[in-house]
């Protein structure tokens, strides 16, 4: 089977995240960026599946030149080919613009599933996939926790979670799959891997080579716009509990609930 | 030129979504403000009662988009069905909840309607009637305000617990509008095999008001009994740490923080959580946070309104008895 996965590079969850002097971006001087948590969840399904059924898992990211380091990664884990968007003009983008540029890139390949997180922990947009799969026109299934392959590849049957249940759903290929945590243990690139990756095929691409304008792409191409970013209020430091025992301190904590929070 | 707000309902099994009233009272007073017509939508088949439900919260239309086909939501067949309306009625703004479906939902329909769309929003309002839409990034270590200038309509999606519930007015009165369907069979490509119900029977952590979650200092699967019956106590859900749910005490649909969940109760108790970064970030917006911790130095310490410095092991049967004298 063909099998793509996307991927994002996103600040390790463990960052500090500081507001920078514009007030519309973060700080990244000090960021270490990872492979979002999420898609490497995709990357380790679409490597699974390519095991059992033979084919080929060709990676795609999207961003400046650090993403090829996320590209080699999974290539060290077993992808065969990584493609990299290296563009600024395709950077920054809403849901949509971006979702356009990444459709431009897979338009030329052949593929029966695609895999991407349910969502990047740094924007917690959760829509770039939804917008890939209407572009592409392809069935999509959200927040995935298990996936199997009909015998004959032609369909696919996902374990969905929603609030109090878990959906089961089937669909025909080609078809869409956002990665929940729980679908799987990704692997750890290994050394042979690690060797192996410097070899395999990664390849840039720019927006003409998409057949994309620049006005279609990023922030130019984008519906939404960032006015300004904001710190959470602070929340106003609290009261540890005092008493003599125990008893004593979960008596008063539990009388501080209901006559001072209210909230009992 | 696009006018109205229009609220896109939700039902599952047949029955209305509390997210739905939610969104709908939200409208109301959104549209209170700007002098818009509200209506709102619900797709799925014999939806016809609830669908009155929507009624006495504000929805001045309601429109019913009812057949076999749609009974149990899938994206495809519901943005087809949702986005020939928007087409046809050209609203300022659509809103839905932030719900597992309508999230996926909200996020294919605006890409078909090529709009911008504001997930998972905590607060919105009006300026010259801009949607200015106020959304956690970085699992709430950051709020970005977003807006969508020049495409309509507008959309966006906002958190369960967030939009308070209007009373309802039984005096209100609603066209109710049957919509015409059509499907073309790629719409239909995906169908639910099975719905297997949670056995806990407990509210989500995303929907959950009141949250007991506990973490590496838990020490092992068999401790979260306490915490268990602590919540039962309380009509709280079971959360946990990444700590504890990577040592496989836990599964994860449970985890609350950056890459689990991001939750937002009124109370939320956490037992012999540290307080690690990722954490904080998802459970921050929590109205009260009650920490029991041995350590006085965790950094959850920082979060919480009321902290105990104390064995959980001790301090957690004593609240539950505590909590059990006044809930009676």
């Amino acid at each position: 089977m063909n099998l793509l996965a996307l991927i994002k590079q996103v600040p390790d969850t463990e960052t500090q995240i500081k507001i920078d002097a514009g007030g519309k971006g973060i700080q990244t001087a000090d960021i270490k960026w990872v492979m979002n948590p999420y898609d490497e969840f995709g990357v380790e399904e679409a490597l699974r599946i390519k095991e059992k059924t033979s084919g080929k898992v060709t990676v795609i990211g999207l961003g400046p030149q650090r993403v090829v380091e996320s590209l080699r990664t999974a290539l060290a884990m077993g992808a065969d080919e990584a493609i990299h968007i290296d563009d600024p003009a395709a950077e920054g983008g809403d849901a949509l613009a971006t979702a356009r540029v990444l459709a431009g890139a897979i338009k030329e390949l052949p593929f029966d599933l695609i895999f991407c997180g349910q969502r990047a922990v740094d924007d917690d947009n959760a829509q770039v996939g939804a917008a890939l799969a209407e572009l592409l026109q392809v069935p999509l299934l959200s927040v995935i926790t298990k996936v199997e392959i009909s015998e004959d590849q032609t369909k696919v049957k996902v374990n969905r979670p929603v609030e109090g249940a878990t959906w089961v759903l089937e669909t025909s290929l080609p078809a869409l799959i956002t990665a929940q945590k729980g679908l799987n243990e990704p692997r750890y690139a290994s050394l042979p891997g690690i060797m192996k990756a410097k070899k395999k095929p990664l390849t840039a691409k720019k927006l003409a080579d998409l057949g994309l304008a620049p006005d279609q792409a990023g922030e130019a191409g984008s519906k939404i716009r960032t006015r300004v970013l904001t710190s959470p209020p602070d929340r106003i430091p609290g009261k540890l509990v005092e008493g003599e025992s125990v008893q004593e301190k979960g008596t008063v904590l539990v009388k501080l609930l209901r006559e001072e929070a209210k909230i009992i | 030129m696009a006018k109205g707000i229009l609220i896109i309902a939700e039902q599952r099994g047949g029955v209305l979504r509390k997210i739905s009233l939610e969104l709908v009272s939200e409208g109301r007073r959104l549209a209170d403000q700007s002098g818009q017509p509200l209506a709102a939508v619900i797709v799925g088949h014999q939806i016809s009662e609830e669908a009155k439900k929507l009624v006495p919260y504000g929805a001045e239309t309601v429109f019913m988009a009812d057949a076999p086909e749609l009974a149990d939501y899938t994206p495809e067949a519901y943005t087809a069905v949702l986005s020939d309306l928007i087409k046809s009625q050209d609203p300022d703004i659509v809103l839905a909840g932030s719900s597992q479906q309508s999230k996926e939902l909200a996020a294919r329909l605006a890409a078909r309607l090529e709009t911008g769309l504001a997930m998972d929003c905590v607060a919105w309002r009006l300026e010259d009637g801009l949607l200015v839409a106020k959304r956690p990034i970085y699992a709430g270590k950051v709020y970005a305000e977003v807006v969508c200038e020049t495409a309509r309509p507008q959309m966006a999606t906002g958190r369960p617990n967030v939009f308070p519930i209007l009373e309802p007015d039984p005096g209100r009165t609603a066209e109710m509008v049957p919509l015409t369907v059509s499907l073309k069979p790629e719409d239909l490509r995906t169908r639910l095999v099975e719905a297997l119900a949670d056995q806990t029977g407990r509210v989500d952590l995303t929907e959950a008001t009141c949250i007991v979650s506990g973490g590496r200092g838990m020490k092992g699967s068999e401790n979260f009994t306490i915490l268990e019956e602590l919540a039962e106590v309380i009509g709280a859900s079971v959360g946990a740490s990444r700590s504890a749910v990577d040592a496989g005490w836990r599964p994860h649909s449970d985890q609350v923080g950056q890459t689990g969940k991001v939750v937002n109760p009124n109370l939320y108790i956490a037992c012999g959580i540290s307080g690690a970064i990722q954490h904080l970030a998802g459970m921050g917006s929590s109205k009260v946070i009650v920490a029991v911790n041995k350590d006085p130095d965790a950094p959850i310490f920082q979060k919480a309104d009321y902290g105990i410095v104390g064995d959980l092991f001790e301090v957690v049967p004593i609240l539950k008895e505590e909590l059990k004298k006044i809930m009676s």
